[in-house]
């Protein structure tokens, strides 16, 4: 299995520990992973990279979540790509909000990397026991 | 003296009811018994009416020596008009004077003979027409002139009869003239009669003559207008006549019978006029030797007397009408007066008491057994009220005003003083003098007492005005202040919900990476880790997540007091729920070392609520149950009810239990049973005030059924189908 064979997965988060954390267990688990950390590098990134899946924090510095999921969903090249929404706030109406600008799933924060991976391979339909790369320790 | 000119009526029942003699007899007994021309003469006429029924007849006879014809007797005619008929002989052409010459009856038509002689020839008494003149020839029938004429009406009537009695008639008068001068007896006897006539008609009020029978046999002009109509005359003339001798004969009659002769009344009309006429009838009886007894009645004309009595009377009656209703109003007045409870007195001009009331003469009287002091009082008051009063007179005011003044009167009996207000008014005639002051006391001591009690009142309303004013105004600034305390409130209340939001955003960002990277660490990603390490990792992600649910409840009770916890209604089944929540306290349980029994519904019982809020009410529960007991176990069942169309999920253990008293309590924010610093338990005491919440929100509830010591049994129910 090489590494072009596993899905990409673009993590979009503003707070570093966070983002490096969620990106180092998806490596752990056998994912390729790039980071962004705001929406416009986001679309850089998504545009450039073509990812499989993207984790996308809404809160984020300049261009935010929200707007930068509304033009992914807007592009003929990444309308394809499942966007999981992440987000701390946990009032009403964020789920919704996201769900509105075009994110297919919806995760609340605190999220243990190991749950995120579990919604991750659910979003790919990828059985749990089928890693994209497997590695025994 | 003429006799006799009896009104039509009267003659008629004279005739009627005469009873009849020999005619011969008859006319010898007057000729032989009368030795007057005049009675001869009446006697032969009224007996040529009887039995020869001439209506009209009169008697003439010649005196030389004067050369005149003169009229003595006449039947049916006004007997004044021949007493002072006189026709002169001078003229033998004239048919009266050529008749006395002729031989025979002469027929004489009075307008021929004016047409004949060109002579003016008066009317005879007989009136208008045809009459027939007779001789009547003397004792000596050979002389050539008659000793008078007869003339009678109609002019035709000629019988053996008249013929006779011309015979007769005319050798009687012959022969009374050859006793005397017959012109000196005539003339005489004109004279008397004449001037007899004079005065009787001249006396205005009506005379009548009548015998015992009621006849009439002699009446004055002015009686004759009541009593006498001729044929020519109105029907409504004669009417009256009639009707006028009735009410007289009746009078008569009853003068008759009751024997009476003063005066009494007698109400005739007026035939001319046709008006009511009352006269008072004065009759009285007179002798006469050859007349036989007769009664004279004066009829005195009282109309306008009694007129005058009746204006008299009527006047009088109004009179004493005026006195009673001036004595009643005078009365009536004084009752007023003495009905008035406040003094009244009535002063003349100069000062003098007229008149007082009852309540005015208790203040300015003494009572006879009344002691020196009364009488001071009095005096007091006296002088008090006169110069009151003098003010008045003296021309203080004008005339219509009204003087108003306050006197200070005492009580005689008590020396009470008295204050009263004086109303004085002046009452003046018509020609504007001062007839009289009209005084009205009027005590004053209960409008003092009024006026007292009212500026006490005024002073306590304005007191409390004053106090309402202020209250009012402290009310307002509390209200002000309330307003915005409560504006304030709301501020606060909504910054802290925002501040909790916030706060519970920022603790997860770091709890995030926490139990993020404990995990990584227990997962093994960065290598293995020791036994004890890992030991400690766990005790680090143990912590860390109970935070979490720290902050989620934080967060929840935030949410529901904001009203903004989101409730996702779908249809579930309740038995899937039990699994789930042992599989999330699965580390909790296997600690606790108790048993934790589920019973499921033999059906699945489907009910209608937020699935993700039933589950965490159930993981509160059985997480407190877990909490609070200590040995034995915990059950779980589940049940539907179709009666109540619930299901509950009851959680019981074997724990410590809750006093009664404690029921409710325990569902209120941040409450524990025990409250201290130093409590056995930990956690925020949110919990069950969530799930209570969130219950409720679906529709449903969450029962307790505990004892101190002896487990707790908390059930939720929630409906099958929960409400829109």
């Amino acid at each position: 299995m090489t590494a072009e064979q596993a899905p990409l997965i673009l993590v979009v988060d503003d707070y570093e520990d966070a983002r490096e954390m969620y990106a180092e267990y998806l490596r752990f688990c056998g994912f390729r992973v790039a980071e962004a950390r705001n929406g416009n590098e986001a679309l850089e990134h998504a545009f450039a990279l073509n990812p499989s899946l993207i984790l996308m924090d809404l809160s984020l510095p300049g261009m935010d979540g929200w707007e930068a999921t509304r033009q992914l969903k807007a592009d003929d090249r990444t309308r394809h790509i499942p966007v999981v929404a992440l987000t701390g706030h946990a009032l009403a109406g964020a789920s919704e909000g996201a769900k509105k600008a075009g994110c297919d799933s919806f995760v609340t924060k605190p999220c243990l990397p190991d749950d995120l991976v579990v919604e991750v391979r659910r979003m790919l339909n990828l059985s749990e026991t089928e890693p994209p790369l497997k590695t025994d320790h | 003296m003429t006799t006799l000119q009896p009104a039509r009526s009267l003659s008629r029942a004279k005739v009627s009811s005469s009873h009849e003699p020999s005619r011969a007899e008859l006319l010898e007994y007057y000729l032989i018994h009368h030795e007057d021309l005049a009675r001869c003469t009446y006697a032969s006429l009224e007996w040529l009416a009887r039995y020869a029924g001439t209506k009209r007849s009169m008697c003439l006879v010649a005196d030389h020596d004067a050369g005149v014809l003169m009229g003595v007797a006449g039947h049916g005619v006004p007997s004044e008009a021949v007493d002072l008929f006189t026709w002169p002989l001078s003229d033998e052409r004239d048919p009266l004077v050529a008749a006395l010459a002729a031989p025979a009856p002469v027929v004489i038509q009075p307008g021929r003979v004016d047409g004949q002689v060109g002579k003016a020839t008066p009317a005879t008494p007989l009136g208008a027409g045809p009459f027939t003149a007779i001789p009547l020839r003397g004792v000596n029938a050979a002389e050539q002139n008659a000793v008078g004429l007869l003339l009678l009406r109609p002019g035709a009537a000629s019988s053996g009869d008249i013929s006779w009695l011309a015979t007769v008639l005319g050798q009687k008068i012959d022969q009374i003239r050859g006793r005397g001068s017959l012109a000196e007896e005539v003339r005489q006897l004109r004279r008397e009669r004449a001037l007899l006539f004079t005065i009787v008609n001249s006396v205005t009020d009506p005379i009548l003559l009548t015998d015992t029978e009621g006849r009439l046999i002699l009446a004055n002009a002015r009686a004759e207008k009541l009593f006498a109509a001729t044929e020519e005359e109105s029907e409504g003339r004669r009417r009256a006549v009639e009707l006028n001798n009735m009410l007289f004969s009746a009078a008569l009659s009853r003068t008759a019978v009751e024997g009476q002769s003063e005066a009494r009344e007698l109400l005739l009309v007026d035939p001319s006029e046709g008006s009511d006429l009352l006269f008072e009838v004065l009759s009285s009886t007179v002798e006469d030797p050859r007349e036989g007894t007769g009664i004279v009645s004066v009829l005195r004309n009282i109309t306008d007397l009694r007129r005058a009595t009746e204006q008299i009377e009527e006047n009088y009656q109004r009179l004493r009408m005026l006195e009673a209703t001036a004595r009643a109003e005078r009365d009536r007045l004084n009752l007023i007066i003495d009905s008035v409870a406040d003094p009244i007195i009535v002063t003349d001009p100069v000062g003098e008491t007229v008149l007082m009331n009852a309540p005015a003469e208790d203040l300015f009287t003494v009572p006879g057994d009344a002691p020196d002091t009364a009488e001071r009082n009095v005096q007091s008051n006296d002088a008090h009220f006169s110069s009151f009063i003098s003010g008045l007179l003296l021309g203080e005011t004008g005339p219509g005003e009204i003087r108003r003044g306050e006197i200070g009167l005492a009580n005689p009996m008590s020396s009470e003083p008295i204050p009263v207000e004086a109303i004085a008014g002046k009452v003046q005639s018509e020609s504007g003098e001062l007839t009289a002051v009209v005084t009205i006391l009027h005590d004053r001591r209960e409008a003092l007492e009024r006026a007292h009690l009212y500026e006490q009142l005024k002073l306590g309303s304005e007191e409390l005005q004053a106090r309402v004013q202020a209250a009012t105004a402290e009310l307002a600034t509390q209200n002000e202040l309330l307003r915005r305390q409560a504006i304030e409130l709301e501020q606060a209340s909504r910054l802290k919900s925002q501040f909790l939001a916030n706060m519970s955003h920022e603790f997860r960002t770091p709890l995030n990476a926490i139990l993020g990277y404990t995990h990584m660490l227990l997962q093994g990603v960065a290598g293995d880790v020791l036994p004890a390490v890992k030991r400690q990792l766990q005790r680090i992600d143990s912590n860390g997540r109970h935070l979490l649910t720290i902050i989620n409840e934080i967060l929840d009770i935030t949410r529901i007091e904001a009203g903004k916890m989101p409730i996702q209604v779908t249809d579930f089944d309740a038995n899937e729920i039990v699994p789930e929540v042992m599989a999330e306290l699965e580390a909790v349980i296997s600690r606790s070392k108790l048993t934790v029994t589920p019973t499921l519904a033999p059906d699945p019982p489907f009910v209608r609520g937020d699935r993700q809020k039933v589950k965490q009410i159930v993981v509160n529960l059985l997480s407190n149950a877990l909490k609070f007991t200590h040995q034995g176990g915990v059950d779980i069942c589940v049940s539907a009810e179709p009666g109540t169309q619930m299901v509950s999920i009851s959680v019981s253990d074997t724990g410590i239990g809750i006093a009664p008293e404690h029921h409710e309590r325990i569902f209120e924010d941040f409450r524990q049973v025990d409250d201290s610093p130093s409590r056995q338990y930990g956690g925020t005491g949110l919990g069950l005030a969530i799930s209570r919440r969130l219950a409720t929100a679906m529709g449903g509830r969450i029962t307790l059924h505990s004892n101190l010591g002896q487990g707790s049994i908390f059930t939720l129910a929630i409906p099958m189908e929960a409400p829109q």
